[in-house]
């Protein structure tokens, strides 16, 4: 089992969902996050005042997959999520140990 | 506005000042008034007495919500119920010492500076009591005129809270501003309106109080910003305002309820009201439009806060013109207004080094300064004003200078004093940085303005 993070652009959210659904993914966690990359920030101006604002919003997408769902749902996410600007955001991959359902109990591929 | 010639001659004032008349009236009570009143009956107007009625509730209105939710915009979100708070406790703290002992010395006949205490308590005053208007038989019921003016005194004590913002103990506001009305807004009031003042028997021009409101609270704001020092972070953090649409709101609330503070200060519902009504409206459209296009051409992007901030600049810039130019004077007031208060938000507010938090210098005192020197300007008859046909915008531009200065310098140093004795009372007039880093609201008042 894999958990995949992915960094996108707030707006993409839907047609990420829409994608990851048709791939198959049964759950999506998302938060509210910001962070920089190689996207610049941008300035604003108060009166006299101005501010560079370098953390700009973001969503983080979290969401475990079998192993067998791991391409098509990585290429739902890449294919749904791009623009080709800088500031597309990023796919982070790692392995899962262990998998639980709260409410039955039920282990790994069956608690996804 | 009709008496105008029989009470120039009568007063023996100089023929080229009928507008000081405008204000001389009001208050004055000479042997010739008395007589040349006693021929025709005297008039109180249920229109007058319900625009005057209505008026004071228009600056209440500029006062809470209006001051209150356009600075509480302004701050960081930790801040907003301090700010809230601060408004509308020095507001309602001035109202009562204003009829305990503020109207008294304001208004009362005294010596050119101060008012004397003879209305202490408003001793003597009952519902029969009457105040004069620009007219000479035409009176208000005196409590009108208190508590009208009373709401005029308390915006004025509101309007400093913006340069201390985010970093004054709460208590510490207070007695500064009880002192600061008690030493500067009383006198400047008492020299500007009340009977034999010292600006008014110059023949200085503020109709709605330019140099009693705006100037005296902007520079109020900035010695207060120089003794409290930069707020923690300033430079390094984003002190960004945490709700523009409360600022609008606000900004909003200001131009509406403006058109009581100005038209109301001609303490009548007639012609004259409609001039100061017009040029409320006019100034202050212009001045919006010219902050903006200032800010697209120089900076990039026409901004919301631009446009308010524009707003308020041309409504602090026409406030002392209001009663005695033309609208296309009011235009130009506007204009030129939003240009230099752009430069004390920006240039000047560089140059001066002090973290005026909300820019009350930058906008009040700089705007405040403009519309007193643009006054003696546009009230000249060639330029749309209601001057005499011998107005001298050289003379007249020398006088308004002059009631700047002594603005300037009597609140300045009065200020000084103040923020230095509540200093000593308070053992500092900061609330301490942990405190400060966590907010005004939840440190000073036990609350917060929104969850998390």
């Amino acid at each position: 089992m894999k958990l995949i993070s992915c960094i996108i652009r707030p707006y993409k959210l839907d047609e990420v969902r829409d994608a990851l659904t048709a791939a198959g993914v049964s759950g999506i966690t998302v938060s509210e996050v910001r962070g920089f990359g190689r996207q610049k920030g941008h300035t604003e101006l108060y009166r006299g005042a101005e501010y560079v604002v370098d953390f700009l919003p973001k969503l983080k997408l979290e969401l475990v997959v079998d192993d067998s769902l791991l391409d098509a749902a990585l290429e739902a996410v890449q294919q749904s999520a791009k623009t080709g600007s800088v500031g597309d955001g990023k796919i982070f991959i790692s392995t899962v140990d262990q998998v639980i359902r709260i409410r039955t109990g039920e282990l790994d591929a069956d608690a996804l | 506005m009709k008496d105008f010639s029989l009470f120039r001659h009568l007063r023996g004032l100089p023929s080229w000042l009928p507008s000081l008349m405008l204000l001389g009236l009001m208050l004055l009570t000479p042997t010739a008034h008395a007589e040349a009143a006693a021929a025709v009956p005297v008039v109180v107007d249920k229109g007058d007495v319900a625009w005057m009625l209505t008026s004071t509730l228009l600056v209440l209105m500029m006062t809470v919500p209006g001051v209150a939710l356009f600075y509480g915009g302004l701050v960081r979100s930790k801040n907003m119920l301090s700010v809230l708070m601060q408004v509308l406790t020095v507001f309602s703290m001035i109202v009562v010492l204003w009829v305990i002992y503020g109207y008294s010395f304001a208004f009362d006949a005294g010596n050119p500076f101060i008012g004397d205490a003879g209305k202490l308590f408003l001793k003597g005053v009952n519902s029969a009591s009457l105040a004069d208007t620009f007219t000479s038989n035409v009176k208000l019921p005196e409590f009108v005129f208190i508590v009208f003016q009373a709401t005029f005194a308390g915006i004025t004590g509101t309007l400093i809270v913006g340069s201390l913002a985010e970093r004054m103990k709460f208590g510490a506001v207070l007695l500064f501003t009880a002192l600061w009305f008690t030493f500067a807004y009383i006198p400047i009031a008492h020299m500007v309106w009340g009977p034999g003042g010292f600006m008014l028997t110059r023949g200085a021009l503020d109709f709605a109080g330019g140099t009693v409101v705006h100037i005296n609270a902007g520079i109020a704001g900035l010695v207060g910003a120089y003794l409290l020092g930069p707020r923690l972070g300033l430079g390094r953090e984003a002190m960004r305002p945490h709700n523009l649409t409360f600022t609008m709101i606000g900004a909003s609330l200001l131009w509406v309820g403006w058109f009581g503070f100005n038209a109301g200060s001609n303490l009548e519902s007639n012609a004259g009201a409609a001039l100061a009504f017009i040029n409320t409206l006019v100034a202050t459209a212009a001045a919006v439009l010219a902050w903006l296009l200032i800010e697209r051409v120089f900076k990039g992007k026409p901004s919301m806060l631009g446009g308010a901030s524009g707003a308020v600049a041309g409504l602090v810039a026409i406030t002392p013109a209001c009663g005695t130019v033309g609208p296309m004077g009011s235009i130009i007031i506007g204009a030129i207004a939003s240009g230099v208060c752009v430069w004390g938000v920006s240039g000047l507010k560089k140059l001066l080094k002090a973290d005026d938090a909300l820019d009350v210098f930058g906008v009040h005192g700089v705007g405040g300064i403009a519309g007193a020197l643009l006054t003696g300007v546009f009230t000249a008859p060639g330029l749309g004003g209601t001057g005499a046909a011998d107005f001298s915008i050289i003379h007249q531009l020398g006088i308004q200078a002059l009631g700047v200065l002594v603005t300037l310098v009597w609140s300045g140093v009065v200020s000084l004093l103040a923020y230095l004795l509540v200093r000593a009372v308070f053992g500092g007039l900061r609330v301490g940085e942990e405190n400060e880093h966590q907010g005004l609201d939840i440190t000073s008042h036990g609350e917060a303005a929104y969850e998390g």
